[in-house]
């Protein structure tokens, strides 16, 4: 902030980085560092947590967190501020398919409420919550920028537009 | 005339390859001005001359942006595009992305050449990952053609492109915010002065502009400023994306110039739905204030016209609303919009967008006192201007619209413990 800024730096650099995740992991959270410059490593922590995320079934715990600290040699409180911000990081174990749902404006008077209220009475379970068997995790998101198509959800990587309770069903029930 | 800058390709098939780009005559722009070593300034000047304006809502001049950048200064200097696209209503950018990548990659290329910067960002919002994957293939291409690396075509000059990607922040897509964000920290818009074009992105200069913006490039300098400047009208040169949604038949992106009266624009998308009369229209995105059906009806779509009328162009999302919606409830969702997504560093923000919310939440849900609009109409003055960035302001407008146009509605929530529309 202000005039100054530079990378914050951990005391204490961990020596075999390499040994922190997999290999796969490792060269896909490298391909972002090369991105930016030398001693801006801690440019590559938003994708670090999502491959690390994906990774681990979706969420992220501290272990995880501090590991990210080490490979990219910041301090783990400073890879906590980011994941406590973006709300597409989740610190708690989620369901195998998270339906982030959109009631924003556009989505709203074009009936997401309907939406909602008949996915929460189909899963039995409330916006935020998973279902028992550990399948569906329910969240409200903000505008994802896909007006044009509300009311919509997003699923994993996937976009769904234009939805209706009849497509939600087939949608959900096409899940494996 | 429509679709003749940002989606000139939407035609084609699969219009989004490298191929398909260059049989339209893509990349020439960039392949004239390495060439030829076009001088800098001339770019600069081109750009002014079309009168191009940020296409990320605050209509910025793009050129004048552009000038502010001390091009001969030592050191490293960036381009960076907000593709954070989080804007309630829009949805443009996201075509652009998808269908008209590579535009936007030589729009950024010419962007460094004209500030001298080597290194270009694209920041896309976390949630587009089809967009991204679309954005990432064209960069590969671009980078084998040879459009990106060092000594592009063997001019001399170096560009590199990358991609970041969000997760989930509608703040991000404030120009600082998103610079703290590529820096590996939470979002939190920094103060200004100084502004990016003097310690942008790593403390080094910077222009970030929006996808839109910079995707108009190539076209602007391929047919002219001029040229440009008159498909839209007075103050507002060009054509724009408008993404149109709510109660109508055909929501969609229109690309269409400035100065298109709005009822054009809205029989473009269909039109109202079957049996709906319209009743209100958000010009500009969510922050913009609201607009009566009536006196939209008479508007033309361009910078002036909508702020005479007391809103603002934004970045061109277009949310309309027929009469069976309650303007208690519409305000009540974007202002818990806000509340959700300040970023907490100012206490005007954090702790008034708050307050905004629970206070018309309470007046929806038959709770309201009969001096709640006094209070509203307080806080929104006292939230206004007094933040670091302009969510305060993004949150406040909307507020002082409802109030200003449908304060009748609200008036009658409170007094009957329901709604005017039987919503
Ligand atoms: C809260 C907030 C959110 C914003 N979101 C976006 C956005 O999603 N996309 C965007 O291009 N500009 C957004 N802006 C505007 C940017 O700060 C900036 O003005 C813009 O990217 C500059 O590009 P332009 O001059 O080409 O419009 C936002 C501003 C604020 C205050
Ligand atoms: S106005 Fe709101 S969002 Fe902007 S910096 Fe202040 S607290 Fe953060
Ligand atoms: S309001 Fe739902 S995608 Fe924009």
């Amino acid at each position: 902030m202000g005039f100054k800024n530079a990378p914050m730096t951990s005391a204490k650099p961990v020596e075999d980085k390499a040994k922190l995740f997999s290999s796969e992991i490792c060269s896909e959270i490298d391909r972002w560092i090369g991105k930016f410059p030398e001693q801006w490593r801690q440019s590559a922590v938003m994708a670090a947590l999502q491959v690390v995320q994906d990774d681990n079934g979706g969420y992220l715990t501290q272990e995880l967190m501090d590991k990210v600290a080490a490979y990219l040699e910041m301090p783990p409180v400073s890879v906590y501020e980011v994941a406590t911000f973006y709300s597409m990081y989740e610190l708690k174990p989620v369901g195998r398919h998270k339906v982030c749902v959109c009631t924003n404006v556009s989505c709203m008077i074009n009936g997401s409420d309907r939406i909602v209220e008949h996915m929460e009475k189909k899963l039995g379970i409330k916006l935020g919550e998973t279902t028992g068997d550990g399948r569906y995790t329910l969240k409200e998101v903000e505008c994802l920028g896909a007006c044009g198509g509300a009311p919509m959800f997003q699923i994993g990587n996937k976009y769904y537009e234009n939805l209706t309770t009849e497509l939600v069903d087939s949608i959900l029930e096409g899940l494996e | 005339m429509a679709n003749e800058v940002c989606l000139r390709n939407l035609d084609q098939d699969r219009p989004w390859l490298l191929k398909r780009y260059q049989a339209a005559g893509g990349y020439e722009v960039l392949s004239r001005i390495l060439k030829e070593n076009t001088p800098p300034d001339e770019i600069i000047e081109e750009v002014k001359a079309s009168g191009l304006r940020g296409r990320g809502g605050a209509g910025f001049p793009t050129g004048l942006k552009w000038s502010f950048i001390a091009r001969n200064a030592p050191g490293q200097k960036y381009v960076v595009c907000n593709s954070d696209e989080g804007e309630p209503g829009t949805f443009k950018d996201r075509d652009i992305l998808r269908y008209n990548p590579h535009q936007l990659i030589e729009g950024m290329i010419i962007a460094g050449y004209a500030i001298g910067a080597t290194v270009g960002y694209n920041y896309i919002r976390g949630e587009f990952w089809e967009p991204y994957r679309r954005f990432e293939d064209a960069l590969e291409e671009a980078r084998a053609a040879g459009f990106l690396g060092k000594n592009l075509l063997g001019s001399g000059f170096d560009f590199q492109l990358h991609s970041h990607l969000g997760a989930g922040a509608y703040i991000c897509g404030e120009e600082t915010a998103l610079l703290e964000s590529i820096e590996g920290k939470k979002g939190q818009p920094r103060y200004k002065p100084p502004f990016p074009a003097h310690f942008g992105l790593y403390g080094r200069p910077t222009i970030i502009n929006n996808t839109e913006s910079l995707a108009s490039i190539p076209v602007i300098l391929e047919k002219g400023g001029s040229w440009f400047k008159k498909l839209g009208v007075e103050n507002s040169g060009g054509s724009k994306l408008f993404s149109i949604s709510g109660h109508i038949n055909n929501p969609g992106v229109f690309e269409i110039p400035l100065g298109t009266p709005f009822s054009e624009l809205l029989e473009m998308a269909g039109g109202m739905k079957e049996g709906s009369k319209m009743k209100a229209v958000i010009p500009g995105g969510s922050s913009a204030p609201v607009i009566p059906g009536d006196q939209m009806m008479d508007l033309t779509m361009d910078y002036d016209a909508i702020a005479k009328a007391g809103s603002m162009l934004g970045s061109g999302a277009v949310i309309v609303m027929d009469d069976s919606t309650c303007m208690v409830k519409v305000l009540e969702r974007m202002s818990y919009f806000y509340h959700e997504e300040s970023c907490g560093q100012c206490t005007p923000c954090r702790e008034g967008t708050g307050w905004l919310y629970r206070v018309v939440s309470r007046i929806e849900n038959g709770k309201g006192r009969p001096e709640d609009l006094a209070l509203l109409d307080d806080m929104t003055v006292k939230i206004a201007g007094r933040t670091i960035c302009a969510l305060g302001d993004a949150a406040a407008m909307p507020v002082q619209g409802m109030l200003k146009h449908y304060r009748d509605e609200f008036e009658y929530h409170i007094e009957h413990k329901r709604c005017m529309t039987g919503g």
